[in-house]
C-alpha cells in the first residue's frame, strides 16, 4: 500500500515528454532482436511503456527545439573531428611521446542546461585535444585537460574550440533563449571568438537563471 | 558489389580499426603521466570500432544488422567519455597528474582561490557550510608554473561563481 | 588477400595487446591499470569482431554489445573508489 502511495506521489512525466525515450526504447529492442517486425515492435512498446513507469527516473529535459540541418553538420563536424583526434593522438605518442606538455583549461560555456553541458563535455571527450577532468554546473564551466598545449595561444585556440562545438549544440538542440544569447553574441562581435564571446556569456547568466 | 572489391575494402576498414588499437596501445605505452594516456585511451577506441563495425556492415551486406551495429556504437560513445571523466576527475583529485607536465592550470588557480576565500570566511566566522565544490586542494600553488597571460578575469569569476551560495540550480 | 590483411590485423592486435598488458603490469596506479584494462577489453571487443569477419559468423555480435555497453563500468567503479578514499 505504501509503495503504491510512493508511487502515486511521484511527479508524473507526462507522455509527450516520454516519447522520445519510448521511441529510444523499442529502437533498441528492435535493434537487439534484428527484427523489426510489427508484432516485435508493438511487444518492445508494451514493455519500453512498463519498463519507463517502473524504473522510474527524472526525465531529461529536452528543449523542444531540434534543428536537423544543423544538427546533420555537427554530425560531420564531429566525426571530421575524431579522425581527426584519433590520429593527432598516434601522431603525438609517436612523435612526442614521453615528452608531452599539457594543460588545464577552464572554458565558460553559454547554456546552463544539464543536456547540453553534458552533451558538449561527451563531444569534447572525443575530438581533438580535450578531456573533461571537472565540471562546474553552477557556472556551467568546463575544466577541460588538453594533450599538447604549451602556450595561451593554444588555450585559447581550444577554448574557441570548445564555445564552437557548443555553438554547433545550441543550434541544433538548444533552447530558445540559449539560441538568442548565441545570435546576439555573434551579432555583437561578428564571427565568434573565446576572448570576446566571454562578455557575452556573463550577461546570458541573467538573461537564463 | 564484386567480391574482390568487398574484400578490399573489408580488409582496409579492419587495418584502420587495428592502427587506431594500436594508437591506443603506443600512447598508453609512451606518454608520461595518467592524464595522456587517457587522452590515448578514449579517443582511438571509439574510431577503432566504428572501423570495426562498418567492416561487419561491409562483409555481411544486409540491412538489419545496421541497427544493431549502430547501437553498439552509440553505446561507445555515451560511454567512453564516461569512464574517461571519471578516471581523469579521480586523477586529478588523487594528484596522480605531475605538475611539471603541465604548462597551464587553470583548475589549480580556481581550487587555490576558492580556498583562500574559504578560509577568510572561516576566520570571519560567516563561512556558509556548502563548500562542494572544493576538488582535492593542492597545498602549494606554487609549485605549478603559473603562465603570466592566463585569462584572469574568467577564472576569477568562476571562482566567485563557485563560491556564490544558492547560485546553482536545484537538482 | 584477405589472408594478408588477417595477418597483419592480427598482428596489430596483438602487439597493441602487449603494450596494454605491459602498461596493466608496470602501471604506477590503480587508474593507470584500470584504464589499460580498459583498452584491452577494446582490443578484444575487435579481436571478436575480426573473427566474425574471417568466419563469416555472428555468433559474438551480442557480446560485442555488451562489451560496449558496460565496459565502462569497471573504470569508473575504480575510479568512484579512488575518489572517495582520497
Amino acid at each position: 500500500m505504501t509503495r503504491r502511495a510512493q508511487m502515486r506521489n511521484r511527479p508524473r512525466v507526462p507522455l509527450l515528454k516520454e516519447i522520445p525515450l519510448l521511441i529510444w526504447l523499442v529502437f533498441l529492442w528492435g535493434a537487439l532482436w534484428q527484427d523489426f517486425s510489427a508484432g516485435n515492435l508493438i511487444f518492445g512498446a508494451v514493455l519500453a511503456f512498463i519498463v519507463a513507469n517502473i524504473f522510474y527516473l527524472p526525465p531529461v529535459e529536452l528543449s523542444g527545439r531540434f534543428n536537423p540541418l544543423y544538427a546533420a553538420g555537427f554530425l560531420v563536424r564531429f566525426f571530421y573531428k575524431l579522425v581527426h583526434a584519433s590520429f593527432e593522438v598516434l601522431w603525438l605518442s609517436v612523435s612526442k611521446g614521453p615528452n608531452i606538455k599539457n594543460a588545464v583549461v577552464g572554458v565558460k560555456l553559454r547554456s546552463r542546461s544539464d543536456l547540453l553541458v553534458t552533451a558538449t563535455g561527451h563531444a569534447l571527450s572525443l575530438i581533438p585535444g580535450s578531456l573533461v577532468v571537472e565540471v562546474d554546473r553552477s557556472t556551467s564551466t568546463l575544466y577541460l585537460h588538453c594533450l599538447n598545449v604549451s602556450t595561451p595561444e593554444a588555450a585559447d585556440k581550444v577554448r574557441k574550440d570548445v564555445r564552437d562545438t557548443e555553438s554547433w549544440l545550441i543550434r541544433s538542440i538548444g533552447t530558445r533563449e540559449d539560441l538568442d544569447v548565441l545570435k546576439a553574441e555573434q551579432a555583437l562581435a561578428g564571427p565568434p571568438s573565446g576572448r570576446q564571446a566571454d562578455g557575452a556569456a556573463t550577461t546570458s547568466k541573467e538573461v537564463n537563471p | 558489389m564484386s567480391a574482390e572489391l568487398n574484400d578490399l575494402i573489408v580488409g582496409i576498414l579492419m587495418l584502420g580499426g587495428a592502427l587506431m588499437s594500436l594508437a591506443a596501445a603506443i600512447g598508453l605505452t609512451r606518454f608520461p603521466d595518467l592524464m595522456s594516456r587517457m587522452h590515448a585511451a578514449s579517443k582511438p577506441q571509439v574510431l577503432g570500432l566504428l572501423l570495426f563495425l562498418l567492416a561487419i556492415a561491409v562483409q555481411f551486406e544486409s540491412w538489419s544488422l545496421l541497427p544493431v551495429l549502430v547501437v553498439c556504437w552509440l553505446f561507445m560513445i555515451l560511454t567512453a567519455p564516461v569512464s574517461a571523466h571519471m578516471v581523469g576527475r579521480a586523477g586529478y583529485r588523487t594528484k596522480h597528474l605531475r605538475p611539471e607536465l603541465l604548462t597551464i592550470d587553470e583548475l589549480d588557480d580556481v581550487v587555490g582561490r576558492a580556498q583562500e576565500l574559504l578560509l577568510q570566511s572561516r576566520a570571519d566566522g560567516t563561512g556558509d557550510a556548502d563548500e562542494d565544490e572544493d576538488p582535492q586542494v593542492d597545498d602549494d600553488p606554487g609549485a605549478h608554473s603559473q603562465a603570466g597571460s592566463l585569462d584572469d578575469d574568467s577564472s576569477a569569476q568562476t571562482a566567485q561563481g563557485a563560491r556564490r551560495p544558492g547560485h546553482s540550480p536545484e537538482g | 588477400m584477405m589472408s594478408i590483411f588477417v595477418v597483419l590485423v592480427a598482428v596489430m592486435l596483438s602487439v597493441a595487446a602487449a603494450g596494454a598488458i605491459f602498461r596493466i603490469a608496470r602501471g604506477p596506479s590503480i587508474l593507470d591499470r584500470v584504464l589499460a584494462a580498459d583498452v584491452l577489453l577494446t582490443i578484444v571487443g575487435a579481436a571478436l569482431a575480426t573473427d566474425m569477419i574471417v568466419n563469416r559468423n555472428l555468433d559474438y555480435l551480442a557480446l560485442l554489445v555488451s562489451i560496449s555497453l558496460i565496459g565502462f563500468i569497471g573504470s569508473v567503479t575504480v575510479a568512484r573508489f579512488v575518489t572517495d578514499r582520497r
